[in-house]
């Protein structure tokens, strides 16, 4: 919970007094108060620094360290201090946190001693305040390439190894993804290198024109109709590679699809297919002059360098991402070529033998002056036209000039922002997730609370849970406002197994009604104990221990089980033990009156597992379920990563 | 609860961190309200903590609720409870508020409870109120009926110690 909830607390439990009208049940009692509830002073002593503070500073985060009973373990009897061994200087900014709800990072320390002494007083690093978050990132980032790069260098004499048992395919697809794996795939890397230039540059000698020996008269031909066989056979050995890799890497790749639709793979497609165009096309006259435009798309063979190159790589995603930019360039200078042209032709209109024939054709006069190109192909040649056309000139150096440097400065700055802005979404969902992760644990602590039988009389301590009897006075209210909150509504919390299985139940029709209510909350003599809710949810216990338990079990991962629930480990434990067929309550709270329905309590109420099972109605799975309740009992309560059901 | 903690009508942030609020003196809220001097004390050094200008807004009471009950939704009644302390109060409350407010309680449990929340249950809960606080029976409860209808209910009267100390 975040720091002002502590404080609040109070106010809100006061503020609960307005439930009470509304309540149609007697509210539980209040948790038993400490007798001295007044604020005391702890000393915190880490390594002879002795720091002082409020033990309500330190509630405010009850999963951490120092928040939760965990601080117990570092108490010292004799001197009645806490003594941590640990970094004085690192332990003010942790004390800090605690203060403001701030986590600072200092800037003068490792970046690493940092982080242990996070992971040692329990606080999660997402917890780093937004002030200080950007610079603890980078350093952290920047130390972990350092460390990487060290890794790596070591590593390079060996060669990473595959996994044992990686199949041909996937050896394949990295060898071709980093051809620094192995030599054969460097050597590949370097022939289809070695063949893309020859390609392009075949392309280029074939057309230039080359003198053909002893042939009357002297006609220039080009290289490409001189020698056409040679350059057939080395167009023909070149396709031949690039139709071998493409195939190959469509084999190799793990997701073909996605592979099919990626960039790379469509230069490839574009590079080979006016080859198979052009055999497939048979020597028509007509047909074959369209297909020498085709021959155009080879040159596209020149951007299989960009698999080559890192940086081609990033021109062309800059240039994406700058498309906004240059769309403003290009509009500009087109409302000033249209402005400009009209200008010019009307100006030129009245000459003979004017070369402005047309706005269209003043727009490659006017493009040719604002780029200061000057060909010199179109004139004006009146007073006017001159003088519009010095004018032209003049605003082509501004209007050019202007953008230029805006986009160049854009390229740098949106660049690097895109690529911030991007890494910081990810990262700030990734963050708000674990920190909402750690912090489930004490929202689901009032769900695992009641599992564990801690709403149940407390009379018989010491027959109570350890789990139930450590919780911090702050949870202990906390769950006595939540309980509050039930009485009054009277519906249960409840998680999201339990809650669609009961969902499921409804759906099926009617349940038998069994009114098992065999403790309940006596709020004095003569208590009136309504039917309505009856809390005796020893089997809803045992589903939430099986839901819990087997949750917890498998739940040691974090991210990807915030986005849903795993729901594969849950049913089948759950069919496993749940043998009763009929498990379910029917809670019509339609006959919600303060019914002095006598449930018979022969038995003190049952606060251990095996006596538990005596008193639980129906016998089916009992003694399953007992060991279940000794497993769950096991699991620590306030560990806040292994409780994953997000009831939020 | 003493008055210094909620503002009276500021709704401006900007010029909520430019004003300052100090509390009455402690005396006079140690004579006001039932609380000791030491929990006086420890009140107002969390509240302080939380809010150095001295006044809290509805928005952070929003927040505040909304981390008290996670499961659910507490905007509305957090909404409610901020406006409660307004003094402009009618005097009465009509079904419809009642209403209102019922749902935002039952809004605060969330979606997984058990048993299954259905459409009408907050209607029928308030069926139920008003049928026990409305003595005349015309559709709106009054301060007195509501005192009336309190004191002769045994159940309320005992839950009302448990609020005896909050700390």
């Amino acid at each position: 919970m975040a720091a002002g909830v502590a404080t609040w607390l109070p106010f809100a439990r006061a503020a609960a007094v307005g439930w009470l009208p509304l309540a149609q049940q007697p509210l539980p009692p209040a948790p038993g108060v400490k007798a001295s509830r007044g604020d005391e002073v702890l000393v915190v002593n880490v390594s002879g620094r002795r720091f002082e503070t409020w033990k309500n500073t330190l509630d405010r985060y009850p999963d951490t360290l120092l928040g939760s009973s965990e601080k117990e373990f570092f108490y010292d009897a004799d001197s009645g201090e806490y003594f941590f061994d640990r970094d004085p200087d690192m332990f003010r900014h942790v004390l800090n946190f605690y203060r403001t709800g701030r986590l600072h990072c200092p800037r003068q320390e490792c970046i690493q001693a940092f982080d242990e002494e996070l992971a040692f007083y329990g606080l999660v690093p997402e917890l780093v305040g937004d002030c200080c978050l950007e610079e603890y990132r980078d350093r952290k980032k920047e130390n972990a390439e350092r460390l990487a790069e060290d890794e790596e260098a070591e590593q390079a004499g060996d060669g990473p190894s595959l996994p044992a048992g990686s199949s041909l395919r996937q050896r394949l697809w990295r060898a071709f993804e980093n051809p620094h794996t192995s030599t054969a795939a460097l050597v590949f890397y370097y022939v289809t290198g070695f063949f893309i230039a020859v390609s392009v540059i075949a392309n280029v000698v074939e057309t230039i024109p080359c003198r053909g020996p002893a042939r009357r008269p002297p006609r220039e031909q080009p290289c490409g109709e001189r020698f056409p066989l040679a350059f057939f056979c080395m167009d023909t050995a070149c396709v031949l590679i690039f139709t071998g890799e493409y195939l190959l890497r469509l084999f190799a790749a793990p997701s073909r699809c996605r592979f099919l639709r990626s960039v790379m793979s469509l230069i490839d497609v574009v590079a080979i297919l006016p080859y198979y165009i052009g055999l497939l096309v048979p020597k028509n006259e007509d047909v074959s002059g369209a297909f020498v435009t085709l021959r155009v798309f080879r040159v596209f063979r020149i951007f299989k360098f960009s698999r080559h190159s890192q940086g081609l790589r990033i021109l062309g995603y800059t240039l994406k991402s700058c498309a906004s930019e240059l769309g403003f360039l290009l509009f500009s200078l087109t409302m000033a070529i249209i402005i400009f042209a009209t200008v010019m032709f009307y100006a030129e209109k009245g000459t003979n033998k004017t070369n402005f024939t047309s706005i269209p054709a003043a727009f490659w006069y006017t493009i040719v002056t604002m780029t200061t190109l000057g060909y010199g192909d179109m004139v004006p040649s009146t007073i006017a036209g001159k003088i519009f056309g010095s004018i032209c000139s003049l605003s082509g150096v501004l209007v050019i000039a202007l953008p230029v440097p805006v986009i160049v400065s854009n390229f740098s700055r949106i660049y690097h922002q895109n690529q911030r802005a991007d890494k910081r979404r990810a990262q700030q969902k990734v963050r708000l997730a674990r920190i909402r992760l750690a912090k489930s644990g004490t929202t689901n602590a009032f769900l695992q609370y009641k599992q564990n039988g801690g709403l149940e009389d407390s009379s018989s301590g010491e027959e109570q849970a350890l789990c139930v009897r450590n919780r911090s006075a702050f949870e202990q209210q906390h769950h006595h406002l939540l309980h509050c909150l039930e009485k009054t509504t009277c519906h249960e919390f409840t998680d999201e197994l339990t809650f669609s299985e009961a969902l499921g139940a409804v759906s099926l029709g009617g349940r038998t009604s069994r009114s098992t209510s065999v403790s309940s909350q006596p709020v004095g003599p003569g208590s009136l104990l309504s039917s309505c809710c009856p809390r005796r949810a020893k089997r809803r216990a045992i589903r939430l221990a099986n839901s819990t338990a087997s949750v917890s079990r498998g739940s040691m991962q974090e991210l990807d089980t915030l986005a849903g629930l795993r729901r594969s480990p849950a049913p089948q434990s759950r069919s496993s033990l749940n043998a009763k067929p009929h498990d379910s309550l029917d809670l019509n709270c339609d006959s919600r009156d303060f019914v002095a329905a006598i449930i018979s309590i022969p038995t003190p109420p049952a606060n251990t597992p095996d006596e538990s099972q005596t008193s639980s109605p129906g016998g089916g799975g009992s003694g399953a379920s007992s060991t279940l309740r000794n497993s769950s009992l096991g699991t620590p309560c306030l560990l806040p990563e292994t409780v994953k059901i997000s009831s939020l | 609860m003493p008055s210094p903690l909620v503002p009276d009508k500021i709704e401006d942030e900007l010029e909520m961190t430019m004003v300052c609020h100090r509390p009455e003196g402690l005396e006079q809220l140690e004579a006001q309200t039932n609380f000791t001097k030491r929990e006086l004390q420890v009140l107002y050094r969390g509240f302080k903590n939380e809010c150095p200008s001295g006044v809290v807004n509805e928005e952070t009471f929003k927040q505040i609720y909304a981390q008290f009950f996670p499961h659910g939704d507490a905007s509305m009644y957090a909404h409610y409870l901020f406006h409660a302390f307004d003094t402009t109060q009618t005097g009465s409350v009509k079904f419809e508020e009642m209403m209102d407010i019922v749902k935002a309680i039952y809004d605060m449990m969330g979606k997984y409870t058990y048993p299954v929340l259905k459409e009408d249950t907050p209607r029928q809960h308030v069926d139920v109120f008003f049928q026990k606080m409305d003595k005349n029976k015309d559709g709106i409860v009054t301060l007195d009926e509501f005192l009336e209808s309190c004191q002769e209910d045994d159940n309320i009267m005992r839950s009302l110690q448990l609020f005896q100390n909050v700390m």
